[in-house]
């Protein structure tokens, strides 16, 4: 009976043992970090934006499972975990996006979504990741009105918003001396186009007062044909001809209007123009003021996760990546680093989401376009350096270059924590930092 | 003088394209009577088609001139094949049905025929330019136009004649026509009703897609080419009478030139002014501008 009792006694040491154990063990070799991504798949924005978005996930992920990429990034996956992804097209408009959203949280159990290129998405989302007290990552979309218009504890956005962008663009111009006493604009009919525009004309007329709007055209999104447009351009013969467009409607644009002499007459400005310059080539005319919403691709600086990026995604999909692999490529990173920083202060659990929304909040992490902080919106938003340049078709590589690129700090094109965009803009830039 | 006649260029180009896409649609209402919503498909199908030969083509270091031959060709063919093979294979099995069934069944092919594109020629933008610089750069009005732009209006203008001349001045026009009229009557009088059927459908496709395949050099061929190209479509022929060749050209006119004017005066207002026009249209002539008379059965 003695016997009998100590066996059980030890028995139940030994599990008591094993569970205490179990708690404070590091994540176990077969737990995954389930992470769903979500991008254009198919659709208008999918060859621009959406595919070497998920090509720049695949790269990363495969990289971070194998423990392959350089320091801070050298650990396996998340802490040690494996990363399982979930990727999701985003084409199909807002309604359906809430319900993809609701489903990979609650079909298929994500840990955390990280994704979305489209503005309107963007803005759709949000509220739904509030209200089921789940972790979003923005990776991508331009608009500033996500965290401006309101508040969220849940949702982060890991990149900077379109606002960057177009401060960078003025003041590049500006310092390269690009006259512009007469601006026109052509933009997408959207959240993105609209905001693109308010920005930029804001922006265009603090460090040029004199400038004055002539044409201002918001076709609609997936418009195609421009040739009204262009004609209505040419005709205005502005000084500067402004334009947010991008992927098909900016290839469009470009091969319409070069013939019928429009960058000829005009200076031609476009704030997310890199993604197009590998389908262009020569069709791009040269001497195009362009930004990367970011300092990307053939903007980047060097570094050891900048080369490690650009050689290994150039290796795994014949193409250097641009600016929407990059974005990925900061989002996840970005995760990583707020998951380890959660997992160093609960003894190497895999988080629960308040401790990753409490590590990612005011976070700062370096990723293969500069130095990422979530300086915004509480902690929410994020900030980082931009490039700016021109284009110039390289005959021998047989594809374009980008020349006389000028880097902004981030703290020189973004604006100070608790102002508007706009505001901040309206109001001179105020408190700009810009060595 | 100059900038009226920026807004009457730019209106007449934009409405050549819409004609010929409006076209198909409205003869193959007029004589199937079905709202064929997958007509936009069969625009895009075209543009694709186009823009595969052109590359073709322009790789075996062919001129440009031979490419847009060869597009013409290769679409005309394609498109032809299709349009008999769906009626045939598949819309001839509802004629009789309700209406609505059978605008369910084009809507179908309207989804079919995405995946399809989707699936030959992937989800990126392809384009082909060689043929848009073929006929070289104009000036008019104190503006650069590209030459390929304007020679798509008296291209436009002969295909909307040669479909008039050959309804109201054959034979087989004057047929077609009996069977829009009155298609037991012509039954009776040894009209072969399935063949005009078959004909005017695959007319109707080959119209849509040879309008995709002139507009594919100077556009980025990408998912939802046909859902812009359907709407904009329905409108004209709505405007104009639905069945009519005349109500189409005219239905194009008013949109080209409403849209050019928008867009030069004022642009906020473009996409509301194709609407203005068709519901200040249905407003007057709740039939369209081209009415089509009807004999009145006793």
């Amino acid at each position: 009976m003695d016997r009998l009792r100590r066996t059980n006694r030890a028995v139940l040491f030994a599990s008591v043992a094993v569970t205490s154990l179990g708690l404070a063990v590091p994540a176990s070799a077969q737990e995954t970090f389930k992470l769903g991504i979500v991008t254009f798949l198919s659709g208008p924005a999918a060859d621009s934006f959406g595919v070497p978005a998920r090509n720049g996930a695949q790269f990363v992920i495969d990289q971070l499972n194998k423990g392959s990429v350089p320091s801070p990034y050298e650990k396996v996956g998340f802490g040690g975990i494996k990363i399982e992804p979930v990727i999701i097209d985003e084409n199909g408009g807002a309604t359906k996006q809430v319900q993809e959203l609701r489903n990979l949280y609650q079909r298929d159990n994500v840990d955390v979504v990280l994704g979305y290129i489209s503005s309107g998405d963007c803005l759709a989302v949000a509220p739904i990741a509030e209200e089921l007290k789940k972790m979003l990552l923005l990776m991508d979309c331009g608009t500033p009105r996500i965290f401006e218009e309101a508040k969220y504890n849940y949702v982060f956005r890991t990149a900077a918003h379109a606002t960057m962008d177009n401060v960078g663009l003025v003041r590049y111009m500006k310092a390269k001396n690009i006259k512009m006493d007469t601006l026109s604009a052509i933009n997408q009919d959207y959240a993105w186009g609209q905001d693109s525009r308010a920005d930029f004309v804001a922006a265009a007329q603090q460090l040029y007062p004199n400038v004055k709007v002539q044409t201002d055209l918001l076709p609609k999104y997936g418009a195609g044909q421009y040739g009204t447009e262009i004609s209505a351009l040419v005709g205005a013969g502005s000084d500067v001809v402004y334009s947010s467009l991008w992927g098909g409607d900016l290839q469009a644009f470009v091969l319409q209007s070069a013939p019928r002499g429009l960058p000829k007459r005009s200076q031609l400005v476009f704030s997310a123009a890199d993604h197009v310059l590998p389908p262009l080539g020569d069709k791009m005319p040269d001497g195009t003021i362009i930004g990367a919403r970011g300092a990307y691709g053939l903007m980047s600086q060097k570094s050891p996760l900048n080369d490690w990026l650009f050689r290994g995604y150039e290796a795994a999909n014949g193409v250097y990546p641009v600016q929407a692999a990059y974005r990925m490529t900061q989002a996840i990173l970005g995760l990583k680093a707020a998951v380890e920083k959660a997992m160093s202060k609960n003894g190497g659990k895999k988080p629960s989401t308040d401790e990753m929304v409490a590590a990612m909040t005011g976070l700062e992490w370096p990723s293969p376009g500069g130095l990422i902080q979530m300086k915004l919106a509480d902690g929410h938003q994020a900030i980082q350096p931009i490039a700016i340049s021109r284009t110039k078709y390289n005959p021998d590589l047989k594809r374009v270059d980008l020349v006389d690129i000028q880097y902004f700090a981030a703290e020189c094109v973004n604006p100070p924590p608790g102002v508007k965009s706009i505001d901040w803009i309206k109001g001179g830039m105020q408190g700009a930092k810009c060595n | 003088m100059n900038f009226f006649l920026t807004i009457v260029l730019d209106g007449l180009i934009q409405a050549s394209w819409l004609f010929i896409v409006a076209l198909g649609l409205t003869l193959v209402f007029g004589v199937l009577k079905i709202l064929n919503i997958a007509h936009g498909s069969f625009y895009a199908l075209g543009a694709y088609i186009a823009a595969s030969t052109v590359t073709l083509v322009a790789a075996r270091g062919l001129p440009p001139g031979v490419g847009f031959v060869a597009m013409l060709l290769s679409v005309a063919l394609i498109a032809s094949a299709v349009g008999l093979l769906l009626e045939r294979g598949l819309l001839k099995m509802f004629y009789g049905r309700d209406e609505v069934v059978l605008l369910l069944v084009t809507y179908a092919v309207f989804l079919i025929l995405e995946d399809v594109t989707k699936l030959i020629w992937g989800v990126n933008p392809i384009y082909a330019t060689q043929p848009y610089e073929l006929f070289g750069n104009l000036e008019f009005a104190g503006l650069y136009y590209v030459g390929y732009d304007l020679v798509l209006i008296p291209i436009s203008a002969l295909i909307g004649f040669a479909i008039w001349f050959g309804l109201n001045r054959t034979v087989i026009g004057k047929i077609v026509l009996a069977v829009i009229h009155n298609e037991e009557m012509s039954v009776s009088m040894g009209v072969r009703v399935n063949q005009v059927y078959a004909i005017a459908f695959a007319f109707g496709v080959l119209l849509a897609a040879l309008a995709g395949a002139l507009t594919a050099p100077k556009i980025s061929m990408q998912p939802g080419l046909s859902s812009d190209v359907i709407i904009l479509s329905f409108a004209i022929v709505v405007i104009g009478g639905l069945g009519s060749v005349e109500g189409a050209a005219v239905g194009a006119i008013l949109v080209g030139l409403a849209r050019a004017a928008s867009v030069h005066l004022m642009p906020q207002a473009e996409l509301f002014m194709i609407y203005l026009i068709m519901a200040a249209v249905l407003m007057f002539r709740p039939e369209g501008l081209f009415k089509r008379e009807t004999a009145r059965r006793i």
